[in-house]
């Protein structure tokens, strides 16, 4: 295995005519947990979208573990080894539980067995056999990364895991991220709320207008939090 | 005798067998319509084609290689599965991406065309498909006759039935499946090749109209428009039991043949109509259908935002359209005028 999973240059893309990711560059190394941080629409979701080929216009390079995989055909980047954890977690409704956890195929040798991934989030044995439309957002998010784990995957791309959920959830996602880096996965992980990120990641990329404009590590997060909270502050004053 | 309501209960139970057959019928075809809705997204227009297809497949194996009922009945949904795949990799896949009326068109179009052909080498009078022999005659059950090969169609159908049924909701191959008629972008994201399973998927509704057609010959004769005839019926099952409901076809296509059997003989008048009056009422009442879920409708919507406007070359427009008005005019010279 390389030590950069993976590895994104100048990637461009498309929604129609307009033009989202503006030239994008970033990596993770082996065991390394980064964010990509910025406010709505600066191009976070798109990034992972376009890794996952689910862009139909892109330019550019993303290597996985060493292999280009811009042209590949969107079924198979997964195998590459790569989990993606979409923002609203896709969890299937017409799916038990069980099934939603065991429909992605193997794409890697890194698996947590079924055990393993209940241990994680015991709140999922509860719900074993209930239909992926009867849970809770929390349980949805753990059932989104258990779901990823079981593959393999070495590379894990989450979307705003903890959007929306409450605080002792959030503290049990953290730990989860937590321990998998701890098992030496790579990941990468989107968020606006930069004071969790912090609790959990090596190094920070900024995003705004489709572009990476700064990148920091988590030591110089702490020291700039200012900084940072210029940037990504603003999404509060628009929002509100 | 014994008398219900009036009717003697052999008409009764007569016009309730008659029924079942036709639901029989009813629920393999819409079945297959159901399933290739669920994750296509197409109305297939060319499914009763298909099930005259399987009846003609059966009638040339049987007259030209001498395969029988049975093997027929195994061979033809494998064949007439296998041309359904060809042809969605061929034409279908590539109306994907636009509207939903060009896959309707192609359909339709190609529902012609099948039938068109049949026509041309056949005839319309019909072909005989003989009852197997171990199915000939049948039992005097006292209140009624019960001939064996109608009640073969019966079982057969519903074990076929049940057997998707369970292919579709208890195995993994269906839990794919299931997921990918909810989400598709997202199951491609974990690595499942969705244009296969598509495939597949089409692949299986054909089998199952083909399955149909060779359950029919026997009965109805091995006609070019049996399908058509049976085709208008199917899609009102499919609307009252709900687009791309598995449970609903198999209910639907049941029950509506036996309520059309009741109706030929409480009111023989409405048998004709009955389907279609209850599927104004389900419609005005539950516009999902009986098992329907507002899921279809937002995964139509999903796919509404990857609809592409069709564009062909100027050059492939100029070839095309000029391939179409040469076979136009020379088509007369060489094919009899069936219509």
């Amino acid at each position: 295995m390389t030590s950069t999973p993976i590895e994104v240059s100048d990637l461009h893309a498309w929604y129609g005519e307009s033009h989202v990711l503006q030239g994008v560059s970033f990596n993770a190394h082996s065991g390394e947990v980064i964010t990509i941080l910025g406010r709505n629409g600066a191009g976070k979701t798109t990034t992972l979208r376009s890794i996952m080929g689910m862009l139909p216009q892109r330019q550019g390079s993303i290597r996985i573990h060493g292999q280009e995989s811009i042209a590949l055909a969107d079924y198979r980047i997964a195998r590459l080894g790569i989990g993606y954890c979409p923002e609203e977690r896709a969890i299937f409704r017409s799916l038990s539980v069980r099934e939603n956890l065991m429909l992605p195929p193997r794409v890697g040798a890194s698996a947590l067995s079924v055990e393993d991934i209940l241990a994680l989030f015991p709140n999922l044995q509860e719900r074993w056999t209930s239909g992926g439309g009867n849970l809770s957002g929390g349980e949805q998010q753990m059932l989104a990364i258990g779901r990823i784990l079981r593959t393999g995957a070495s590379l894990i791309l989450l979307d705003e895991p903890t959007e929306g959920l409450a605080p002792v959830i959030v503290q049990q996602i953290g730990a989860a991220i937590r321990a998998l880096k701890e098992r030496g996965l790579t990941i990468i992980l989107v968020e606006q709320n930069f004071r969790f990120a912090m609790t959990v990641a090596d190094r920070h990329y900024v995003m705004e207008n489709g572009q990476v404009v700064d990148q920091l590590t988590n030591t110089e997060a702490r020291q700039h939090t200012e900084r940072l909270r210029q940037v990504l502050g603003r999404i509060r004053g628009n929002r509100q | 005798m014994i008398d219900i309501l009036g009717i003697p209960v052999q008409v009764l139970l007569g016009q309730l067998m008659l029924g079942l057959i036709n639901g029989a019928f009813y629920a393999t075809l819409s079945l297959g319509l159901a399933v290739i809705f669920g994750l296509l997204n197409i109305i297939n227009f060319a499914h009763g084609a298909l099930y005259t297809a399987g009846a003609f497949v059966a009638w040339m194996l049987l007259n030209y290689l001498g395969i029988n009922y049975w093997g027929a009945l195994l061979l033809v949904p494998i064949v007439v599965g296998l041309l359904g795949m060809l042809l969605e990799w061929l034409l279908l896949r590539r109306t994907y991406r636009m509207d939903h009326l060009y896959g309707l068109l192609l359909t339709f179009g190609l529902a012609l065309v099948i039938e068109g052909a049949f026509r041309q080498m056949y005839g319309v009078s019909g072909l005989p498909y003989s009852i197997p022999q171990a199915l000939s005659g049948g039992i005097n059950l006292g209140f009624m006759y019960l001939p064996f090969y109608r009640a073969w169609v019966i079982v057969a159908s519903l074990l076929v039935c049940l057997g998707v049924w369970l292919l579709i909701e208890r195995t993994r191959l269906g839990a794919n499946l299931r997921a990918a008629t909810e989400n598709p972008a997202m199951v491609k994201a974990f690595g499942i090749n969705v244009p296969v399973l598509i495939r597949l998927t089409y692949g299986l509704g054909v089998a199952l109209a083909a399955f149909a057609g060779v359950l029919a010959a026997p009965i109805y004769q091995v006609n070019p428009l049996m399908g058509s005839n049976l085709i208008v019926v199917v899609f009102a099952v499919v609307v009252i039991g709900g687009m791309g409901s598995i449970m609903g076809a198999i209910v639907a296509g049941f029950g509506l043949g036996i309520v059309e059997g009741l109706t030929k003989v409480f009111y023989p008048e409405a048998s004709n109509f009955i389907i279609f009056v209850i599927m104004a009422i389900v419609l005005l009442l539950k516009p999902a259908g009986l098992f329907g879920r507002p899921l279809q409708v937002q995964n139509s919507m999903a796919a509404e935002a990857l609809r592409q406007p069709v564009a062909l070359s100027p050059a492939l427009r100029w070839f095309g359209g000029g391939l179409l008005i040469l076979l136009a005019l020379l088509g007369p010279l060489f094919l009899y005028p069936t219509f």
